[in-house]
Formats: structure tokens, sequence, C-alpha cells
């Protein structure tokens, strides 16, 4: 037996295909960050499935080794879900933008959240439709000027962590692309979380959003777990969540909000489970199962 | 004339138990060796409103639940003032005069009324007035000369799990009622044997969720939707047990996209739907062909358009089905006909998607979802193929080679694995890509190798229509070759057409039946062999535009001479296929071509 396990490195999770992005794009770090999560966790890419929706941040699946599947736009959560759902043996990581996950997706992103499914999410989260060339997003600022907002967004944005937070998501993190050593860890501890892991990651686009630049980001960056938060406080994740974009305050809190370990998962209560892992065993009916089904009908 | 089968109509207000009584009566009779066919009416409320519950029964295969009827037990008047017409010579109308009024010189000629006190006696019983329902059904069970231990069995079984007094109030209802109907009506002479066989009695739902337990589906998802919700119903109340995950989702778009979740993770999945659901679906069933995902999809479909008519048949989804989704990709479409066919089908279904890793849509109907029918047999065991699926401890795979989850084959077919397989990782994109997977639809786009990817692609997963034509079974006609006329019809309007060409025969009318299942990809070659020496073509469909008929010349060329289009929103009624017919044969001034024994036309 106890044959040691090959140790798995970071570039176990590199392929060949160079990213997409433009230079400078806060979507590098977060690739990078995700890699080193996986190999510090020594979770083999074979037992990883990256699903995401559509943007330049959805393009991130092609981006390392694991299966994957880059679907349609909104539905990455979906599609994640079913993959959990069908083998629950399988770390599954959901990864997509503000526009895909908060509008498009936003009803599967409150539902996902609530049933508390063993999955973790990373949205990068850039305030600006940056693949369509730069309209206005469900996290965009009110006021702030895009080209299908020409004379400012006049809507007041979403704000994901505490959506998250009253969806019943069981840890919930907001990261920065400027502070990649915090997110590495803020998505090690979400993907060895057991239930619906969020990570909002400030993610800035370098092209189109000239509001939410890494500047802006740093001048306000403060990290709650330095100023003494605690993150099994849910009263206190929820006020330190309002901080922004809700109250647009001078200091945007980042790091880990809330985490329970006290909620059950999806995958505990799922009778189908009790027979065993979906994808394995025999798919045909055992000769009782055959008879009692008949009997029934009958 | 003494027949050789029934029809009971029971009508009333919903809440009014109609549905259970008429389903009791039906049971009783697919336990007494009879064959069964039941439909139930009703309107999208859930108390008050009109439905009705028809049985059919009798000893060969009932094909749909008929035009006359024999017996109506009218729980109010509105059932006896819209009923009243539909008996047949030697029916009855059973109803309590004390509160429901009755019309006698609308009765058909030979029907008669039976007054009967079936609330005074219920309340000997029983202060629920429901019980009424069951002493007015063993009235009607008296005139059928209906087995009555096979009644006590099955009441015994429907109530088995509450209180052995709710059985008991049943057995005394029932029996007083046939006691009061013997003593002042007698029985009608039907002349039925019944025996002691029983069939299955299910719903073309429950075969639906039968099938994919017995093709060993391990995911399921839905939203509930009128008439494709008692699939997943069905599918939670059985499935858990045995290791099938069903889900509940938050709309449509969850549904699918969960589902091929579960198709790329690889289990078998399927979901269901109706009509709307199944519009928030298409993007997806592009999404499933591209990353070449098998999943089955469910419609069901019911009067439209829009919310249109929540509790009508209709079949009026197949633009919509053939349609689905942008672009092109290789479309499956199965149409089964009839409730054994939707168990068949569904088995298929899940053989088709895996061997072909596509999409494949299973289309029913709300007649087909929610009419309880008797079937002979069913293979619970029946085989299951897995297609080109990659062992899961890796082995089918050289260690060396880069693996290609989609490699160029001549069948449009790839080895498939999926996550969990060591050295398989692959992306399912849904933008082009090439053979491994990556991308051709952003840097590599129109550079001259992408150009070649790109065609190799879509015509590899086009070229898959051509193998999925090979395994479809070939239509054939039914009725005399040389027939004046031909009915083409899909679906489940074979059962309609089923029973009128019956009814013409015993007129001594032949017409033959092409009655499609398979509907894409077209059976182009074999239905146009069958139809080309046909001298009329009468295409009935229950849609406003005629979209089979239309289907059927993009196809084939061939132009039907004729149709009978319904969309009112009733089913298909025999009789109007059968004076359709009538109508065109004596138009045409053709006479039937095939001697007959009973002569010719009236």
């Amino acid at each position: 037996m106890a044959a040691t396990a090959p140790q798995i490195s970071l570039t176990d999770y590199k392929v060949d295909t160079k990213p997409t992005w433009c230079p400078g794009c806060g979507d590098y770090a977060v690739l990078t960050a995700i890699q080193k999560a996986l190999s510090d966790l020594q979770i083999p890419p074979h037992q990883v499935a990256v699903v995401s929706g559509i943007g330049c941040s959805s393009n991130l699946p092609h981006f390392l080794r694991a299966f994957g599947v880059h679907s349609l736009h909104g539905r990455a959560l979906p599609v994640a879900q079913g993959i959990k759902l069908a083998n629950p043996d399988l770390h599954v990581i959901a990864v997509g933008g503000d526009g895909d996950g908060y509008g498009i997706g936003q009803g599967h992103f409150i539902h996902a959240m609530r049933r508390n499914i063993d999955i973790t999410y990373i949205v990068m989260n850039n305030e600006i439709y940056g693949l369509t060339t730069g309209q206005t997003s469900p996290t965009s600022l009110k006021g702030m000027a895009t080209k299908s907002t020409p004379n400012g967004n006049i809507e007041n944005p979403v704000n994901p962590v505490g959506l998250a937070l009253m969806a019943g998501a069981t840890y919930v993190a907001r990261g920065f692309s400027g502070d990649p050593k915090n997110l590495a860890e803020l998505y090690k501890n979400g993907i060895a979380h057991k239930g619906f892991s969020l990570i909002d990651t400030q993610s800035p686009c370098v092209t189109y959003n000239k509001l939410n630049t890494y500047d802006y980001f740093r001048g306000k960056y403060v990290n709650i777990q330095t100023e003494g938060h605690d993150h099994s406080n849910f009263e206190a994740a929820v006020r330190r969540s309002l901080e922004w974009p809700t109250l647009l305050s001078e200091k945007i809190p980042f790091g880990l909000f809330y985490e329970t370990k006290d909620k059950r998962t999806y995958d505990e209560d799922e009778l189908a489970y009790k027979v065993g892992n979906p994808l394995h065993g025999d798919l045909a009916l055992t000769k009782d199962e055959a008879k009692s089904l008949l009997e029934s009908l009958m | 004339m003494a027949t050789k089968e029934i029809t009971l109509r029971i009508g009333g207000a919903a809440g009014d138990g109609v549905n259970s009584t008429g389903e009791i009566f039906a049971k009783t009779c697919s336990r007494s060796d009879l064959h069964v066919y039941a439909f139930n009416a009703y309107q999208s409320v859930i108390r008050g409103g009109h439905v009705w519950y028809q049985i059919r029964a009798g000893p060969e295969k009932v094909h749909s639940v008929g035009d006359k009827v024999d017996v109506v037990i009218a729980l109010n008047t509105q059932t006896a003032d819209l009923h009243i017409e539909a008996l047949r010579a030697g029916g009855c109308l059973i109803y309590d005069p004390k509160k429901v009024k009755v019309d006698e010189a609308r009765l058909p000629e030979g029907a008669k009324a039976f007054p009967i006190p079936l609330g005074e006696i219920a309340a000997q019983f029983s202060k629920n007035p429901i019980i009424q329902n069951t002493v007015a059904l063993g009235a009607a069970m008296c005139w059928f000369d209906a087995p009555f231990d096979t009644f006590t069995e099955v009441v015994t079984d429907q109530f088995g799990h509450k209180k052995a007094e709710i059985i008991e109030t049943n057995v005394k209802a029932a029996q007083a009622g046939y006691d009061y109907a013997k003593e002042h009506y007698g029985k009608g002479s039907y002349g039925l044997r019944y025996g002691n066989k029983r069939r299955p009695l299910l719903t073309g739902n429950q075969a639906l969720g039968l099938g994919a337990m017995a093709a060993g589906c391990r995911f399921y998802s839905f939203y509930p939707m009128t008439p494709a919700t008692s699939i997943g119903q069905f599918l939670a109340e059985n499935g858990p047990q045995k290791g099938i995950v069903v889900k509940q989702c938050e709309d449509e778009i969850a549904v699918i996209n969960m589902a091929i979740g579960a198709g790329y993770a690889g289990v078998r999945a399927a979901c269901g739907t109706s009509g709307g659901g199944f519009a928030l679906m298409a993007e997806a069933m592009g999404f499933a062909a591209i990353t070449e995902t098998p999943v089955v999809v469910v419609n069901s479909q019911r009067g439209g358009p829009s919310t249109g008519l929540p509790t009508a048949p209709e079949q009026a989804d197949l633009p919509l089905m053939l349609g689905a989704g942008q672009g092109d990709y290789p479309r499956i479409i199965l149409s089964p006909r009839n409730v054994q066919e939707a168990y068949d089908m569904m088995v298929e279904a899940f053989n088709l998607a895996e061997k072909w890793q596509n999409p494949v849509i299973v289309a029913s109907d709300l007649l087909l979802s929610e009419h309880l029918e008797t079937v002979d047999t069913l293979d619970l065991h029946p085989t299951i193929e897995r297609g080109a699926l990659l062992p899961f401890n890796g082995n089918g795979h050289s260690p060396e080679a880069p693996y290609l989850r989609y490699k160029v084959t001549p069948s449009g077919v790839s080895p498939r694995a999926v996550p969990g397989m060591a050295r398989h990782e692959y992306i399912a994109g849904s933008d082009e890509h090439d053979e491994d997977g990556t991308l051709v639809s952003d840097v590599r786009y129109l550079l001259p190798d992408a150009i070649e990817v790109r065609n190799a692609q879509m015509e590899k997963r086009m070229r898959k229509l051509d193998g999925v034509l090979g395994d479809f079974e070939k239509p054939t006609l039914v009725g005399p070759a040389n027939a004046p006329l031909t009915i083409v019809s899909w679906g489940s309007t074979q059962g309609a057409v089923r029973e009128a060409m019956a009814w013409l025969k015993s007129e001594g009318i032949d017409v033959n039946s092409l009655e499609i299942n398979y509907v894409y990809p077209f059976q182009t070659k074999e239905v146009t062999d069958l139809l080309k020496t046909s001298k009329h073509i009468l295409m009935v469909e229950a849609n406003y535009t005629g979209q089979m008929e239309k289907l059927l010349r993009q196809e084939t060329g061939i132009v039907c001479h004729s149709h009978l289009r319904k969309y009112s929103g009733e089913v298909i009624w025999p009789k109007e296929i059968v004076e359709k017919v009538k109508s065109i044969v004596k138009n045409t001034g053709k006479t039937p071509a095939a001697p007959t024994p009973k002569g010719g036309m009236h």
C-alpha cells in the first residue's frame, strides 16, 4: 500500500496555450493563484474541473491543466453544479467575470449558494464588459461613463459579497489581483472549504476600465484580517460587506468576510449518494428493483 | 349491438375527486385482462372548473380514448349538459337528481337516464362528499358487470397507506351503488369477459421515467411545467434510492446546463420540460452539440403560443425543436407514438445520445405524457450502449500520445474521456475548437489552419447524422399497400388514426397510414419510397400551420393532398378523421380500391 504519491508541483498545472488577455490584465494573477492553490493542496489535475462562462476571464480554463468546460455566457454555475452532482469526488471550480456571474447568471448565483453545494466560485470582477469592448456591467459604479452609458451609469452596482452572505454561501471572500499572495491563500482555503465558496476578485481591466484601476484599489485597500475581523461572525461580515460598493466608503475591505463549517452541504443530504458515486457502479436495474417498479404500475 | 369494449366518462369540478375515481376504474380494468386507454381532460385550476376523465377498455389493444361513451357519470349539471350527447345507444347517464339537472330530451336515441340518490347513499358511509363518486362508480360497475373483487383489491392498494376505515368506506359505498343500480336498472349487455391477467398501466410520463431508469439514467433535472412535471416526480419518488440524482432547478436554463454538466462528467443525464421551458433551453442545445456531450431532453408539447393552453394537447413545437439554438448542429428528434414506445424510445434516446455524443430530443405531448395506457412488454433490462466512452481506469488510451477529445474520425465520433481519468484532461468548449479542445475562435481565427480545423470539426459533427439515420428503425405503412388514401401523422396522433382506420374499414373503406416516430434526421429515402405510390395523402396533426406537412415537403418534395389540423385544445377525435376521409373519398369521386366483404361506401 502506502506508496508515496508523487509530489504535485505548479508545473503540473501548466499548459502550452498562452493566455489571450491584454498585458497587465488582472486575470493573469488569478490564473497563477489558482494553480498555486491547487498545487499547495496537492490535488491532481485530473480530479479538478474548471468551468467558465463567456467573457475574457472565462477563457481561463484553456490556460491551465485540468478538466473543464468553457460553457455558455452566464451558465458556468449550472454546468459546474451538474458536474459536481454527477461526480461528487471531483473538485469543481467555477470561474468567470462580473457580467457572466452577477449579470446574466445572477439567478444561478443565488440558487447555487442557497444549496451550499460544494464548489468554489471565483469571479474576476473588473466592473466592465471587456470582451465586448467596454459596456457597463452589473458592478459598474454609479456615474461611471462607459460605451453603453456615455453620460454616466445611472444604476447602482450589485454587492456580490453582501448577496453571497444573504444567499447562504458558507465561505465569502474578496481578493485582489494586486495582492497575489493573499489571493492564492483565499483560493486555497476556498477550495478546501466544504460548501459553496465565493471569492469575488477585483481583477482590473487595463484596457476598458480607467476608473477601477490597480492604483484605485491600492489606494483604498484594507485587509480585514489585519484589522482583526472575526470571520466566524456573520453580523460583522454583513456590516463589512456594506462598506463597498454599497456605501462607497473611502476604504475597500479585502480578505475573508465569513466562513462557517456548521451548515450542511448539498451532497451530505442527497439521498442518491447513499448508493455511491453516480459515476460508478452498474447502470442496469437489479432484478428486485425491476420487479418492484413493475408491480407498482400494475 | 353487443360491444366488446366499454367506455366510461366521469365529469365534475376540479377537486371533486374525478381523477382518482377514474384511475380506480382504469386499474380495475387493467387487472382484468383488458387493454385500457384513459385520458384526463382538465383546466389549469386547482379547485372548480370542469374536469372529466374517460376510460376505455376492451379485449384488444385500445388505441385512443374513443369518441362515444357507454356510461357518463355527471357529478354536476355542467357535466350532464356537456356530455349527454356523447352517449351511445344502450348507454346511460348516472347522476344524483337532487344535485344535477338532466334534460332527458337531449339523450341520444337508445340511451337512458339513471337517477340515483348518490349523495344520500354516500352519507350513510361518510361525511366526505367525494364518496358519492364511489357510489356512482359502483353503479357503473354494475352496468358493465365489472368484477367487484378486483375493484376491492384496487381500492385496497390505492388507499393501503391510509386507514383501513377509508378502504372499507369506499368498498361499502361502491357496493351500495352497485346494489341500487342492480335493483333499479339491471345490467347492461356488453358481453365483456373479465379475466385475471394484469398488465402494467402507466402514463407516457411514467413510461419515460421508467425508460430513463432502465437505461441507467443517473441525473435528471427539471423545472415544474405541465405536462412534463410528472416525469420528474416519478423519478424523484423512485430514483434516489437507486442512485439517481433528481434536481429541481431555478429555471430551465439551469435545468439543461446542469444536465449537460452531468453528461460531461460521464453519467447518463436527461431533463424534461414543455415548449416554454424548451424555448429557454435552445442555446444550450447547440452547446451540448458542439461540446459533443450526451444529454436527453424531453419536450412534452402543449397548446401554444406563449402560455397558450397549458393543459391542452397540441403538436406545435416542431419548428422550435428543429430550430432550437443558433447555428448548424446534428439535430436528433424522436417522437414516440404511444406509451409502449415512450418507454422504448427513452431507452433508445440514451443509447443514441452516448453513441453519437450528442443531445437527443424526445418529443412527447400532453396527450401522450398524461394518458394512461396498458402495455404488454416492458423490457426492464434493455441493452445499454455507451459508445466510445473510454474505460475509467485510463487504460483505453496510450499514455504517450496526446489525448484528442475531438479527433476527426469517419463516423464523427471521437473517444470520450470524463473528469477523473488521469492524462485525459481537456476543455469542452462552446467555441469552435481543435481536435484537442483548444479554441480556434480567437487568436487563430481566419488563419489558414483554423479554417481547416473549422471545416473539419463542423463536418465531423454533421457526419454523425448519417450514422444516426442508420440506427433508426425503418418506417412502414400500416394497412393495405394499395389503399386509395394514406394518412400521415406523427407522435401520439397515431392512436386516433388507428382508431379511425378500424372504423373506416368496418364501413368498407380501406386506408393506410404512415406514423412518423423518427422525426429527425428525416428518413427521406424510406418515406419517399413509401409515399411515392400513394394516391392521396392526408396529413393529420395537432397544429395550425401544418408543421409536419412542411417538414415532409422540405425533406422529400412530397406535397400532401389534404390535411386535418386541430388546434382547439382538444384531442383529435377518431370521428373527425373518419369524416375527413369520407369527405375526401366522396369529393374525389373515387370508390375504395380494396375489395371488402362489407361492401362499398355509404
